[in-house]
């Protein structure tokens, strides 16, 4: 089964676990109702539907309100190094948390406790957390966008805003800094990034590229993003083997992208509509 | 309908040079989150100290961090007028190793009604004819979620600016390309 963690940006948004619904425009978990605009809410909703496409059960999530405060976040930590060892989760995503190296340690020794390991994919803070603190290497999965990948290439920057210069953020660099991540120790087993070309990649290089449908007007849309780490999860789930989960979840996201006939102004929640016709697409071709 | 620009913030020569070379000792004032350093650097920068926001050094590394430059003989002034202010720095610390640069580059992306800007990792997207802002993307903290919650749907002359109501680098990044949106689409 699916877990996932995250916030949302509600500060009255209590700490809460439990299997969650998609009621309309909005994710329902423990009687608490979040709408599905962006950030991990937009993933949830993502990853429930391809879990219906597949004839999976809802993930269960772990979310807190936090709007960048961290005390959300913080929580979340705690709860999770208290909660993991009894846990069975198949995968287990993380999604947008306060970067904290020494939260994330915790909880990453608390994985080690479970009974089994489950399949760890990291995406947004907890992604930056997990580069910080030397242990990418301990992932399943990576899902940043070029930009976060040049993050992962350089080796001292603690975050995406101290990317040095000469390390710039460009599409047609993207195998380099794929190498580069890898040499320096921060990527996971396999890299899923997204960009104009979603690559899958692994330490030998780039595995596949996922250039179609191209639609240059999703680059804007918030959310996009989260909408295919929620996809890749619930695939893994759902076991389909990882790297071909990542490749299937690319084609997917493109496709219900493009289904969606977006304009700049389009919002993820309607891409987010589209995602069971464009899955039911992607899983025909052979 | 693409074209990819990239800028130089406007930066003076001599400020890219690190603390030594400058010929002046510096130090760092350390705070509790990112907000109380926004807070900080507009009071200390409206007062005309001559101060930057940089990535502090490994050893008081956090997380998701910023920290205030200053000219270190400067040091209790600087304390004087944020104590006015309400602020109170965790820890002021002498420079003693280079510091981590923000990314200092823009890419701007035209999409005919639409104008795209990226400042680091956020994207932030208006409509140019009503000044809307229809989108924004990128980014990993906590606050990015609740800043395009609060700014998407508004306009520019309208919406709350990242800094007012931001707390993480992301944010820092987004107040950047919502300030060269600004300076783009809305009349000075």
């Amino acid at each position: 089964m699916l877990a996932i963690v995250g916030t949302v940006p509600d500060l009255q948004f209590p700490l809460v676990g439990g299997q969650a619904k998609l009621q309309g425009k909005a994710i329902r978990v423990e009687g608490h109702s979040v709408p599905i605009n962006r950030g991990t809410p937009a993933l949830i909703a993502a990853a429930i539907k391809t879990l219906e496409a597949i004839g999976r059960p809802a993930p269960y999530v772990y979310l807190a309100g936090d709007i960048g405060l961290g005390e959300g976040s913080r929580g979340l930590y705690d709860h999770l190094v208290r909660h993991l060892p009894h846990a069975d989760w198949g995968v287990l995503t993380f999604h947008y948390l306060q970067p904290d190296v020494d939260g994330h340690n915790r909880v990453l020794f608390a994985i080690g406790e479970m009974r089994r390991r489950p399949l760890l994919i990291a995406d947004a803070g907890y992604m930056y957390a997990a580069k910080m603190s030397g242990m990418a290497e301990e992932y399943d999965l990576f899902t940043p966008d070029a930009g976060e990948l040049a993050f992962l290439a350089d080796d001292q920057a603690p975050h995406p805003f101290y990317t040095r210069g000469f390390i710039l953020h460009e599409e047609q660099k993207v195998p380099d800094l794929i190498a580069r991540a890898y040499r320096y120790k921060n990527a996971a087993r396999l890299l899923l990034v997204k960009g104009k070309v979603d690559y899958v990649a692994g330490a030998q290089g780039v595995l596949a590229a996922v250039d179609q449908p191209a639609e240059e007007a999703l680059e804007p849309i918030g959310g996009t993003g989260d909408t295919l780490t929620g996809i890749v999860s619930a695939l893994a789930a759902g076991g389909i083997e990882l790297k071909r989960a990542a490749t299937l979840a690319a084609r997917a996201n493109r496709l219900a992208g493009c289904l969606a006939a977006p304009t700049p102004m389009t919002q993820v929640s309607d891409i987010i509509a589209c995602v069971p016709q464009a899955l039911a697409q992607v899983l025909e071709m052979p | 309908m693409m074209s990819g620009v990239v800028l130089k913030f406007l930066r003076r020569k001599a400020e890219s040079a690190g603390p030594k070379k400058r010929g002046v000792d510096y130090g760092i004032l350390v705070f509790e989150n990112t907000s109380e350093v926004i807070r900080a650097e507009n009071r200390l920068k409206a007062a005309g100290w001559s101060i930057r926001v940089k990535g502090p050094p490994p050893e008081i590394r956090t997380g998701c961090d910023l920290v205030i430059e200053f000219p270190l003989i400067e040091e209790l002034a600087v304390l004087r007028a944020l104590e006015k202010a309400g602020l109170r720095p965790l820890e002021v610390v002498p420079v003693t190793s280079p510091l981590l640069q923000p990314v200092d580059l823009f890419q701007v992306k035209d999409f005919g009604q639409f104008l795209m800007v990226r400042a680091a990792n956020m994207k932030l997207t208006v409509d140019k004819e009503t000044s809307l802002i229809v989108n924004v993307s990128g980014g990993g903290c906590p606050d990015i979620p609740y800043l395009a919650q609060e700014m998407v749907g508004r306009s520019l002359a309208d919406a709350p600016e990242p800094r007012r109501i931001g707390h993480t680098l992301c944010g820092y990044a987004l107040q950047l390309a919502y300030v060269e949106v600004r300076r783009r689409c809305l009349p000075s």
